[in-house]
């Protein structure tokens, strides 16, 4: 999508492609709640980028004795603890800002790779029609047939990390255990995710397919191939932009979800739905453990939401 | 009409053929790892090759795959490795406690999304209007399990009034009613924003139609504009949404019954997933989308029952 709009940015007079996508950022301001929005997607992001900056203990260090501690606590060697430490006496605030990193990366990580799935499926769909529309549509309705939950335990139980293809993947190609659980989580998540997006795609491109321009490119003679990504996707990709948002909320949605059913990213490494998971057994000495993460993940889902809101109104008005 | 519903019914099948044989591919086309599973990771070579024998797993994988579809419409799932029971009794008893859980929070969901949604819609911009869409999508942004945190921490830690689980280990009675609140209150939260809305935008898009306008133009008073002749279009794309989303609903009922460790179809499925039950896991995929798939169904046929413009076409 995006190596799209910078082709276009070539030719002189489309020109003003890349600038009016700033500026319909710029708009934004008109709109509080995008503002609200962005702020929110923005503090996360820069702590994703910069946590190694930050003055924090390491995410990682288990200290002894120092276990379910409240908020703004200091142990015995006088560390503070502004949030308090988990069950396993780790610094509760570096892991919950280090855990925004993990979460972000896997979650845009699979978010790209499930729209640039789905985009392919539906604008095949959406230009070739006949024989590819009915099988494209048919096999997305098979997915789409599946709760979301029931659809990730299918696959990740048949083809997780503990499978044979997991531990195919871990043994005989050597990947870290990290990268395992990520890629085949990636894949669950496009398995469920692409074909709704093929969907929205598809109608999108039903209708811009009757537009002159792209008569015009056929009678050029240009393939379908370049049609299909050069004439019809950055055309686009209005819709798609606030679609995207609020698909990656869902998207982290999903992957803190998987954490929280012990079916995630394995650990040490922190991540949000995990950490609630396990401050769950505790009771309530594990309360200030859970409802941490669950904070966090909640900001960051709304920010996303209240930015494509905010961005859908502004498309709207023009 | 019958056309319609016999089309629909066509797809239907077709789409439960495919799942159908795309579970059996994934979790029995490898026949040695499925006797592995049921067995357990230390029985013998030989106690797998015989269990391979004695439940007909040498015929050739067509046949095995129709002699388990067969067994499966009639009900017949084998037997759970979890329990040692069959997986249709398991199914049973679960299935009617989600049941009750989700009709539950579709009940009040809908009531609470469609007085909301027509709130806002009729007087669109409204600063009432801006209000209820900024409610829906503050709660639609909190997922189940963060909600639940919350709300444990609310009704159960602090003001100590609710139960945090809600296991039913006396069966569903009346007495226990109180473990049913938290569950309910997490999935209303979790879902009613996404119906407001779409009951929203139904109702703003009817009030700018030409037949309320004309309505208020020829001098009937306002409430009986809205609730004659607005209202009951309004109503038709909420509805057949809202029982499209039966689907979405049940993965968040699965998450919720986790957390929450209600007894229910959800639990009994992310059990077997972590156990690796193949058999439940199977059944309960199967009985999800066909969930799905029926309600879809039934959304399509209400939607032409209810669309006079499309019955009467």
């Amino acid at each position: 999508m995006t190596d799209t709009t910078a082709e276009q940015t070539n030719t002189p007079e489309s020109s003003s492609g890349m600038q009016r996508f700033f500026k319909s950022f710029g708009l934004l301001r008109e709109s509080w709640v995008g503002m609200i929005g962005l702020f929110l997607v923005l503090f996360w992001v820069s702590i994703a980028i910069f946590v190694d900056l930050l003055p924090l203990q390491d995410p990682l260090a288990q200290t002894r004795g120092v276990i379910n501690f409240p908020m703004l606590s200091e142990d015995k060697h006088g560390v503070m603890h502004w949030m308090g430490t988990d069950d396993r006496g780790r610094d509760l605030l570096a892991r919950l800002l280090h855990g925004s990193r993990v979460v972000l990366f896997w979650s845009t990580l699979a978010t790209i790779v499930a729209y640039t799935v789905g985009m392919i499926m539906g604008v095949t769909a959406g230009y070739r029609g006949g024989w590819w529309d009915e099988i494209i549509s048919f096999f997305g309705n098979v997915l789409l047939s599946f709760p979301q939950i029931v659809l990730l335990l299918v696959i990740l139980t048949a083809f997780g990390p503990n499978s044979n293809i997991g531990i195919w993947m871990n043994s005989t190609l050597g990947l870290d255990k990290t990268i395992v659980s990520g890629a085949l989580i990636i894949v669950a998540i496009t398995f469920s995710t692409a074909p709704q997006v093929a969907r929205i795609v598809r109608g999108i491109v039903l209708d811009l397919k009757t537009r002159d321009y792209i008569a015009a490119a056929e009678v050029r003679g240009e393939g379908p191939l370049w049609i299909m990504l050069v004439e019809l996707l950055p055309n686009a990709r209005g819709p798609l932009i606030v679609d995207a948002c609020l698909r990656l909320g869902y998207v982290i949605i999903t992957i803190a979800l998987l954490g929280f059913l012990s079916l995630g990213l394995p650990p040490p490494d922190p991540d949000w739905g995990k950490m609630i998971s396990d401050g769950r057994q505790w009771g309530y000495n594990g309360l200030n453990m859970m409802l941490w993460p669950a904070l966090a993940i909640s900001s960051l889902v709304l920010g996303l939401n209240l930015l494509a809101d905010g961005l859908r109104e502004i498309s709207l008005r023009d | 009409m019958l056309q319609l519903a016999g089309k629909r019914l066509v797809q239907m099948a077709l789409i439960m053929a495919t799942v159908s044989l795309l579970l059996f591919l994934a979790f029995e086309a490898d026949k040695y790892s499925l006797a592995g599973k049921v067995l357990g990771q230390y029985s013998s070579q030989d106690q797998r090759l015989l269990w391979l024998e004695q439940n007909g797993y040498n015929a050739p994988f067509v046949q095995r795959y129709f002699t388990w579809i067969f067994n499966a419409a009639r009900g017949d799932f084998g037997e759970s490795v979890q329990f040692a029971t069959p997986v249709s009794k398991l199914l049973k008893t679960h299935l009617l406690n989600t049941a009750v859980l989700g009709g539950l929070v579709f009940a009040i969901t809908v009531s609470i999304a469609l007085v909301l949604g027509v709130l806002s819609g009729i007087a669109e911009g409204s600063p009432r209007d801006r209000s209820i869409t900024v409610l829906s999508v503050i709660t639609t942004s909190v997922p189940e399990f963060a909600s639940a945190t919350i709300l444990v921490a609310i009704f159960v830690f602090w003001l100590d009034i609710l139960p945090g689980t809600s296991p039913f280990s006396n069966g569903l009675v009346w007495a226990d009613a109180n473990q049913l609140v938290l569950p309910v209150m997490v999935l209303v939260i979790y879902n009613f924003g996404y119906y407001t809305r779409m009951t929203r935008a139904s109702m703003a898009e009817v009030m700018t139609s030409q037949y309320v306008r004309t309505a208020i133009l020829k001098g009937l008073p306002y409430k009986r504009v809205i609730m004659r002749h607005a209202l009951r279009n309004a109503l038709i794309a909420p509805f057949t949404v809202m029982i499209l989303q039966l689907n979405y609903l049940l993965s968040g009922v699965i998450v919720t019954e986790v957390f929450f460790s209600y007894k229910g179809f959800g639990k009994l499925l992310y059990e077997a997933a972590l156990y690796g039950d193949i058999f439940v896991i199977e059944a309960c995929a199967m009985v999800a989308v066909f969930i799905a798939v029926f309600s879809q169904f039934v959304s399509d046929i209400g939607y032409t029952l209810l669309n006079p413009r499309i019955r009467f076409s």
